[in-house]
């Protein structure tokens, strides 16, 4: 369970292992704006070895959406399975994000 | 492959737990992980969907304990969140009790269609309980005490 970065050319590439909920959400908020720091600005985080996702890390990934936009960068979402999509649906956040 | 979210502490935590459950955690939400994946480990032993194991069940119950640690408890460690679950060949119930003064589930969902609600971090758990599960109501006679009903497909 976690999360790890790594960079393909210019996009760094965060992989969400296990569940994005509440208990574990602040630490995924913190590595990307750790790599926004850093510079970084293009990202793409891959959901393939996701579980579920609560409300609270539907709402950081919104939260991260902000603050990548206002750096002029882009955040970009891959790889949900059906029931994550229905996640997006749901809450219309399949309109704010670029799921790939 | 499971058909279900990997919970690896969940059988080490809660492995002997059975329906019908009635455990009770701290307000803590690292205990949140570990009960979700064990009553979900239970609903697809039990032959409960895929797709509701996979999305229903782990979606809105983690919901329903994130909300009673951090609102109704306010993450008070020495108030408990008490979880009972029992599943027969009708339907899924789930209750979730905290030490809290209650609230009004109606006045408190907030839906999506409202445009300045898409880009608020919070205000989403309500709703995808009430979105993900058949029925969700607040215990009449304990205010503090809010259902979780799932009929099976």
């Amino acid at each position: 369970m976690g999360f790890s970065v790594k960079k393909d050319g210019d996009t760094c590439v965060v992989q969400v292992e296990g569940q994005l909920i509440v208990g574990n959400r602040q630490e995924l908020k913190q590595r990307v704006l750790d790599e926004i720091e850093r510079g970084e600005r293009r990202f793409l985080v891959d959901f393939r070895q996701t579980g579920y996702i609560d409300s609270s890390g539907l709402g950081v990934l919104v939260s991260l959406s902000k603050r990548i936009r206002e750096v002029n960068g882009e955040l970009r979402l891959s790889n949900l399975n059906e029931e994550l999509r229905t996640l997006f649906e749901l809450t219309k956040l399949d309109t704010l994000f670029q799921i790939a | 492959m499971t058909d279900f979210p990997a919970f690896p502490l969940a059988d080490s935590w809660f492995g002997d737990l059975r329906f019908p459950m009635d455990v009770r955690i701290p307000s803590d939400v690292r205990f949140i992980e570990p009960i979700v994946g064990a009553v979900v480990r239970r609903c697809a032993e039990h032959a409960l969907s895929p797709r509701a194991c996979r999305l229903n069940v782990p979606v809105a119950l983690t919901e329903a304990i994130s909300n009673a640690i951090l609102r109704g408890n306010h993450e008070d460690y020495t108030k408990g969140v008490r979880i009972r679950a029992t599943l027969d060949d009708r339907a899924l119930v789930l209750e979730v009790e905290d030490e809290g003064t209650g609230f009004d589930l109606e006045a408190c969902v907030t839906g999506p269609d409202r445009a300045d609600n898409l880009e608020r971090e919070d205000g989403r758990g309500l709703f995808l309980m009430c979105s993900l599960m058949d029925r969700v109501e607040i215990v009449p006679a304990d205010c503090s005490v809010v259902r979780l009903t799932l009929h099976r497909a």
